[in-house]
C-alpha cells in the first residue's frame, strides 16, 4: 500500500509500533445509509468522513490533496448527478488519487454492473445492505 | 406499571413487528450495532429513515400527479425509498417498492398510485409500530429496567 496515502499522525500498536490512522471517504446519496457504513467503519476504529454525492467527494478530495490522508473511498453505486461508477472513473483517470482504493455498494446484484466495476479499477463490489463482516473483511484485504 | 410488565409488552410488540414481516433481520443486524458507546443508534436510524421516506413519498406524489408523467423520475425516489427500507430491515415497505419499481419500468400509472397508496399505508403503519417500540424502550430505561435481548 502506498504509504503516501497515509497520515503522519499515527495511533501505537500492542507491540509499540506506530499504526498509521485509516481515513475512509464513504459517499451515498442516502443518509440512512451514510450513517449506517460510518457506524461499521467506526467500530472498526477508522476516521470516516461522508458525503452525499460523487461531486462533494471530488471537491473533498481536491482539498484533501495536500494532506494525502484518505485511505479507501467506499461509494453507493446509484447516485443522482454522477453515479458511483462515473466517481470511480473520475478517480481512476487522476494522476494524484488513482492509487486510493476505491469500493463500490449497491441494493441490486447485477453482475454486469459488478464486472464493469471491477474492470475499472474499484478493489471490490458490496451488496448493501452492508455486514460487519463486509467491513471488517473489506479492511483485513486493504488494510491488514 | 411494572418494568416486568413493560418489557413484556416490549417483547409482545417487537415479536410481533417479526412475525407479521414489518420488520426482517436486517432490524436486528442494527439492532446488533447498537452499543453503550452508541446507545440510541437505532432510534438515530430509523428517524434518519423517516424523515427520508416521507420526503421521497412526497416527491412521488408530486411526480405521478404531473400532467407528463416521468416514470424514469418516479423510479429513481421509489429505488432510494426500496434502498433504505431494506436497510433499516423495513421488510412489508421494501416488498411494495419492488412492485412499485415494476410498474414505474411499465410506465403503468395506475399501478403507480394503487403502489403510492399501498406503500404509504405500509410506511404510516410501520411508523406508528416503531414509535410505540421506542417509547417503551424509554419508558423501561427510566424506569430503571434494560432491554430484553432476543
Amino acid at each position: 500500500m502506498c504509504c503516501s496515502r497515509l497520515l503522519s499522525s499515527a495511533s501505537m500498536s500492542a507491540a509499540g509500533e506506530e499504526l498509521p490512522e485509516t481515513h475512509v471517504l464513504a459517499v451515498d446519496d442516502s443518509s440512512v445509509d451514510r450513517a449506517l457504513v460510518a457506524h461499521l467503519l467506526r467500530r472498526s476504529k477508522y476516521r470516516v468522513t461522508t458525503v452525499d454525492s460523487g461531486r462533494k467527494a471530488l471537491e473533498l478530495l481536491g482539498v484533501m490533496l495536500q494532506e494525502r490522508n484518505v485511505s479507501m473511498i467506499i461509494t453507493d453505486f446509484w447516485m443522482p448527478e454522477m453515479t458511483g461508477f462515473e466517481l470511480l472513473k473520475e478517480i481512476k483517470g487522476s494522476t494524484e488519487l488513482k492509487e486510493i482504493p476505491v469500493v463500490i455498494m449497491s441494493s441490486e446484484n447485477v453482475p454486469n454492473r459488478i464486472s464493469r466495476c471491477l474492470e475499472e479499477g474499484a478493489e471490490d463490489f458490496l451488496i448493501k445492505p452492508l455486514q460487519p463482516s463486509d467491513v471488517s473483511r473489506l479492511c483485513n484485504r486493504l488494510f491488514r | 406499571m411494572a418494568v416486568f410488565q413493560l418489557q413484556q409488552q416490549w417483547v409482545d410488540l417487537i415479536s410481533a413487528l417479526f412475525r407479521e414481516e414489518f420488520l426482517d433481520s436486517q432490524f436486528t443486524q442494527l439492532q446488533q450495532l447498537q452499543d453503550e458507546s452508541n446507545p440510541d443508534f437505532v432510534v438515530e436510524v430509523v428517524t434518519l429513515f423517516f424523515e427520508d421516506s416521507e420526503r421521497l413519498l412526497n416527491d412521488l406524489c408530486s411526480t405521478l400527479h404531473q400532467r407528463v408523467v416521468d416514470f424514469k423520475k418516479a423510479d429513481a425516489h421509489v429505488h432510494q425509498l426500496k434502498g433504505s427500507s431494506a436497510s433499516i430491515g423495513a421488510q412489508r415497505v421494501k416488498n411494495v417498492c419492488v412492485s412499485f419499481r415494476n410498474c414505474c419500468e411499465e410506465g403503468n400509472l395506475e399501478g403507480c398510485l394503487a403502489c403510492l397508496q399501498q406503500v404509504k399505508h405500509e410506511y404510516t403503519l410501520l411508523k406508528s409500530k416503531l414509535e410505540a417500540l421506542f417509547a417503551l424502550e424509554q419508558q423501561i430505561v427510566a424506569a430503571g429496567g434494560s432491554l430484553p435481548t432476543m
